[in-house]
């Protein structure tokens, strides 16, 4: 292949009319690590729901007493038809008392019946919706302390859809599985009252449970593969429509609408097929559950007629049996339902609960300072730290920054800046050594005092969706109106914040879309400077910004680092020449440091780089970088 | 009510969506109508069953003569259940398939237009709000079709025709038995009414908490740096709590409704069973007859503990399908006219005519961009500079008909671009933007996106003209490998050498560069300039950059600010003339010297004009 391969403008689209093209797909390809279903039972995870649920000990408890309650009211329905027909309707003498006296009692037990399902609904459905709310809050705020090497690895997207998703599938299990209580209950106590009835009627019928019993056994694993493949069909298919969505701009642009309707189509197409071959597994299972109760009808009126006739059974036993066999299969039914309930609660809660079992490493210590106000002095002692065992990004770091200096951090991308300033406001621990704020070791002070006392301006300057005024609260949410005008002012923000439509007031869009790169560098600016933090901790913006809002940034900066104690990662020469003393790094390790005459003088890395001319150090190509690396090593 | 119009048209439309599938419609109703008959069929024959036992035992009747009266009963009822269970397994298949048919149109259909509809739509609509629509409103439409309207079908067999059986047996009974259906009809109305009241303000709230969630992790670094962490959780706090308070109340509408509901089924149910009862003593029925309407009875009761979900997914199907019309009846202000013919490329002459253009909503005096022109033939190129805001984005988006211009107009080789149609006209243009969309998926695939039947040495030159192709090669998969949000994560350089070589693959003949190489450093992007001259002669380009050593060599440079030209020339004219663009320069290259420049560089007042 050469450089020179110079092609001809191709007519591909005439010719491949309605072809599926070799190269193009549509939605993600990596659906498949997150599974559907799990074991039915995980100790783990049943042990952790046990937690969330014993809060609520007793509506559970209530409602379990309800449950109970309405399983043994409905059951007793039948008998008290059985009742009216035997010893009101066809031993004729007391018929009218006893009919009083049964309307009386029925009454009792529909009012038994209504109080008992009020309570079971009510109570099940608010611990159910409880347990959720609060296994949402519990990961939430297990996120909030998590250390960030955890929440680096993972993205947004992903553990949005633990926090709903996974959230949501236990919703049906947490108000499903006490009423599998009151099903288990039900078929047990038909099972028991039809045999104390007729003990030989009884067995007659109850004996097609077994039946059923099997025919789901062997009818489930096939169903169940045919639900899994719809559900997967389905979230690819809706994995795809999201792409469509997403990356809309580029697809018109690209005019690739025609190729995407057509894979887009196969997904839906596949996804249609595998819902109708679900259904047929799921609909074959009515006629299956009528013919047995057919089977348990006809046995009872045949033989349990029969014995009416011959006078061993009394009319009313008939009747009542076949009042139970109408309500023999459904619990039947929701309790199998309920083992593929289970099986998605306990994927969702594996998912969940392996997020709120990441240990939080960085967390106050017992008696830790909780300081108003420190002296804003950074000191790094034979700090060292990584981000994985045994691959140090940080060796050996000692350098103090004292209160009210600037410090530069120099050095090509991977030598460890990014990392030595999250460190200081104690993102992640050191592996050895120590570091020091006002003098304290960072360990020894709460993380609320580290908060009040650093105040970061990251590169990706983000705004959270409210006003601009409530952004430029967001630390401080006492200051006053003064207070943050003073601030934008000082940054040059508060010129283009009037002139939006509705000032301070005006809403961020999500991801500050309405604003931009160089707004939002100027609105964070004026939030730190908002915070009054005696210690500044910066990560200048790189590429991305023009010149224009460039000069106003680095005006902003030198207001902004006035009377504090700043520690700069620096890109632009002219904020590495306004810092008091310039820190040199390379892989993970300090090469030098000094006044920016200093180093010049010194003639090493940073020499070279600053020789190159370039107004920022990103400009440099990386194999010049590489050059100037190589030759101070060999100096 | 308007409202109500709205919505009962909404619900007719799903309903008319479902009769377009007549025979599957007409089977389902068919077999609805028989499953139902034969479901009725069955009280009958218990309560004859019940009879013959009792009068054949009163009567003191042979027991064989007796016995096969019994047997022909047991087995009709073997036959009728049966049957019951075959007709309900079809017609609850054809009217679940009837509803994933429609899901899959629906899907078809909101897929299509979401991809059609312009960027004024888009940039007016939440990504998310789109992808809501087209996932959960399409399956509460769906839900309804294949639940929703087969229980009403069903609901109105049973309660039509046992009415009808009960009340020309017996009347009296009849109408006691029946008395629960109105107070059930009552309260669903009562229901439907407080749910749909409660149901936007859930869906909102939680979406406001859905944010916050977001947010938080996506700003996660700001939050810790700020050590906000109790703010957020009290923000998290405060919208969780409203939310769950409106699920309480909802649950409590629910459980109060569907308990009442089936409270009043039981009262009519011991009313029954007292009347009929007090009838059988005083002779006027059988206890058949009593246990038949005891049994019709059992047959309602499931229709009417289901009630609260019919009415839960008519509410929902109601709401989802009015999210879902709104999109689908949208057209999109940006399609071809009719009978448009293909755009002719004769040589490929970008021609701007005096081109004005504002944003929806926008007055007259804030126009993005004021009377633009300019040209540019094959082998040329021209530079866009200006500051932020000033439309130099607004101009790369009009070539390709992303927006419509307000006034003048756009032609390429002399045709006006409004007139040809928007396929030929958008595989002339190509716009490499800034931010560009990397698709989860292989490298080659996104390298293919325009063009999915190029062939690997095609892909390969531009990859390599872009200064990628290195990269790629030192992956282990190569070509192959996975990028995008679950694959292999690029580089804001990668990410724009990438969508530079996806663009260099379609060799349109028109290219503009927004802003494309901003995160590429120098010397790179002087690489991949020199790549580009060799093919240069071939397209007409459009440079748009803040780094002004991107677009110093252009045959023509245009600075822009306000949405107006300020000055135009070649890189040597525009210095020599030593005006906004030279100050520019001067400001780019000796970055030092601060103060003088700033006079110069800044318009207006200093501040930043956007």
């Amino acid at each position: 292949m050469s450089n020179q391969y110079q092609p001809e403008q191709e007519k591909f689209y005439g010719e491949h009319e309605g072809e599926h093209p070799p190269l193009a797909v549509v939605g993600s390809q990596t659906n498949r690590d997150e599974r559907i279903f799990g074991e039915v039972f995980d100790g783990h995870v049943i042990r952790r729901f046990i937690g969330f649920v014993a809060p609520y000990r007793r509506q559970l408890v209530w409602s379990i007493v309800a449950v109970l309650a309405f399983t043994l009211t409905q059951l007793s329905v039948p008998l008290v038809i059985r009742y009216t027909v035997d010893e009101a309707l066809v031993d004729t003498g007391a018929g009218t008392t006893a009919l009083a006296i049964i309307g009386l009692v029925f009454f009792g037990l529909i009012s038994l019946n209504y109080l008992a399902n009020y309570m079971q609904e009510w109570l099940s459905n608010n611990v159910a919706q409880h347990v959720l709310f609060d296994l949402r809050r519990a990961m939430f705020a297990h996120l909030q302390k998590i250390s960030l090497s955890f929440m680096d690895k993972t993205e947004v997207g992903r553990m949005m859809s633990r926090l709903q998703g996974d959230v949501n599938a236990l919703q049906n299990f947490l108000e499903s599985s006490i009423f599998v209580i009151g099903d288990l209950v039900l078929l047990f106590g038909i099972i028991f009252v039809l045999l104390t009835m007729n003990l030989r009627l009884g067995l007659m019928t109850v004996g097609i449970v077994p039946l059923l019993f099997l025919v789901r056994i062997l009818w489930l694993p096939r169903a169940r593969k045919a639900f899994i493949r719809a559900r997967e069909t389905q979230s690819s298919v809706n994995g795809a429509l999201a792409e469509g969505i997403n990356g809309v701009r580029t697809i018109q642009e690209m005019a690739r609408e025609d190729v995407n309707f057509m894979l887009f189509r196969d997904k839906a197409r596949d996804n249609l097929a595998a819902h109708l071959t679900a259904s047929k597994y799921s609909q074959v299972m009515v006629p299956i559950v009528e013919t047995l109760t057919g089977i348990a009808m006809a046995i009872v009126v045949f033989f349990g007629g029969t014995e009416v006739l011959s006078g061993t059974l009394e009319l009313g036993v008939m009747v009542a049996f076949l009042f139970y066999i109408q309500r023999f299969f459904a619990p039947i039914r929701s309790v199998t339902m309920q083992y593929s309930i289970m099986q998605r609660a306990m994927a969702a809660g594996q998912r969940i609960f392996e997020v709120m079992d990441v240990p939080i490493d960085v967390d106050d210590r017992d008696g830790a300072l909780d300081l108003k106000e420190i002296d804003g002095s950074i000191e790094f002692e034979h700090m060292t730290f990584g981000y994985e065992p045994d691959r140090p990004i940080l060796n050996d770091i000692s350098f103090r920054v004292n209160s009210g200096e600037t410090v530069a951090l120099v050095g090509p991308t991977g030598s460890g800046k990014t990392s030595l300033t999250a460190i200081a406001h104690r993102f992640y621990d050191v592996w050895e050594g120590s570091v020091k704020i006002g003098g304290h070791d960072v360990r020894d002070l709460t993380q609320a005092t580290l908060g009040r006392n650093i105040a970061m301006v990251l590169q990706d300057p983000f705004l959270f969706t409210g006003t601009i005024l409530e952004n430029l609260r967001y630390h401080k949410h006492d200051a006053s109106f003064e207070q943050v005008r003073q601030a934008t002012e000082a940054v040059g923000a508060h010129e283009f914040i009037v002139r939006l439509p509705d000032g301070y007031y005006t809403k961020v869009e999500q991801g500050g879309g309405n604003l931009s790169v160089g707004q939002r560098q100027l609105i964070s600016f004026a939030r730190a400077l908002v915070a009054d933090a005696p210690i500044l901790v910066l990560d200048e913006a790189t590429a991305n910004i023009d010149s224009y809002t460039e000069r106003i940034i680095q005006k902003a900066l030198s207001v902004l680092l006035e009377n504090r104690t700043g520690m700069v990662i620096a890109h632009r020469l002219s904020t590495i020449r306004g810092a008091d003393r310039i820190v040199v790094l390379q892989d993970g390790r300090i090469v030098e440091t000094g006044s920016h005459d200093a180093l010049i003088e010194k003639r090493g890395l940073y020499a070279r780089l600053y020789s190159m001319n370039y107004a920022s150090f990103d400009d440099i190509p990386e194999d010049l970088v590489q050059a100037a690396l190589d030759s101070s090593q060999r100096t | 009510m308007p409202r109500t119009k709205i919505r009962l048209h909404t619900l007719g439309r799903i309903a008319r969506m479902a009769f377009r599938h007549r025979t599957r419609m007409s089977v389902t109703i068919a077999f609805a109508v028989v499953a139902g008959a034969f479901q009725l069929w069955i009280p009958q024959l218990l309560g004859a069953a019940v009879d013959s036992s009792f009068t054949f035992f009163q009567r003191g009747a042979s027991i064989e003569e007796a016995q096969s009266v019994l047997l022909l009963s047991a087995a009709l009822l073997f036959g009728a259940s049966v049957a019951h269970g075959v007709f309900t397994m079809l017609h609850n298949y054809h009217a679940e398939a009837v509803g994933q048919f429609i899901g899959y149109e629906l899907r078809l259909a909101i897929y299509e237009k979401v991809q059609r509809l312009s960027f004024s739509y888009h940039d007016a609509m939440h990504s998310g709000d789109l992808i809501t629509r087209g996932m959960l409103d399409i399956e509460g439409v769906r839900l309804f079709v294949n639940t929703g309207i087969v229980r009403l079908i069903v609901l109105s067999v049973l309660v039509g025709a046992g009415s009808w059986l009960m009340i020309s047996t017996e009347p009296v009974l009849g109408l006691v038995a029946l008395s629960f259906v109105p107070i059930v009809g009552w309260r669903a109305i009562v229901m439907r009414l407080r749910l749909r009241k409660s149901w936007h303000g859930l869906q909102r709230r939680l979406s406001v908490l859905t944010r916050i969630m977001e947010e938080n992790l996506g700003g996660i670094r700001v939050v810790r740096s700020f050590g906000s962490q109790d703010y957020e959780m009290s923000k998290f706090d405060r919208t969780s709590n409203r939310a769950f308070n409106l699920t309480r109340h909802r649950i409590g509408v629910r459980v109060r409704n569907a308990t009442f509901m089936s409270f009043a089924y039981f009262i009519s149910m011991g009313l029954v069973l007292t009347v009929g009862g007090a009838m059988v003593l005083d002779g006027s029925i059988t206890v058949g007859r009593l246990t038949e309407f005891l049994a019709y009875l059992t047959i309602l009761q499931m229709p009417v503990r289901q009630m609260g979900l019919l009415v839960n997914s008519i509410a929902r199907a109601t709401t989802s399908g009015e999210r879902l019309f709104d999109v689908l009846d949208r057209e999109p202000e940006i399609h071809d006219k009719p009978g448009a013919p293909a755009l002719k490329l004769k040589k490929g002459v970008l021609t701007f005519d005096s081109v004005g253009f504002a944003y929806e909503g926008q007055d007259e005096k804030e126009h993005t961009l004021t009377d633009i022109s300019f040209e540019v033939a094959p082998g040329q190129t021209l530079g866009l500079v200006g500051p932020p805001g000033a439309g130099k984005s607004t101009i790369a988006h009009l070539i390709p008909r992303f927006y419509d211009v307000s006034s003048g107009s756009i032609r390429i080789d002399g045709q006006d671009i409004r007139d040809v149609t928007l396929v030929s006209l958008r595989r002339a243009v190509s716009v490499i933007q800034q931010d560009s969309f990397i698709f989860t998926s292989r490298l080659e695939n996104n390298l293919a996106y325009g063009n999915p039947w190029v062939d690997r040495d095609h892909i390969e030159w531009a990859s390599e003209t872009a200064q990628l192709h290195s990269y790629i090669e030192q992956l282990p998969k190569g070509y192959r490998t996975l990028v995008g949000e679950r694959g292999v994560s690029l580089s804001g350089g990668q990410k724009q050498r990438l969508a530079i070589a996806r663009m260099l693959v379609l060799q349109s003949p028109i290219m503009v560069f927004d802003d494309s190489t901003a995160a590429i450093d120098a010397a790179t992007e002087q690489r991949i300039r020199q790549g580009l001259a060799s093919i240069a002669h071939k397209h007409a380009t459009v440079v748009i950059a803040h780094r002004l050593s991107s677009l110093m060599h252009a045959d023509e440079i245009l600075f822009i600010d306000g949405g107006r030209i300020i000055e135009r020339g070649t890189h040597q004219s525009l210095l020599r003339d030593g005006g906004r663009y030279a100050a520019l320069y001067a400001l780019q290259t000796n970055p030092d010297e601060d103060e003088a420049v700033d006079a110069k560089v800044f318009s207006r007042d200093g501040g930043l004009n956007v």
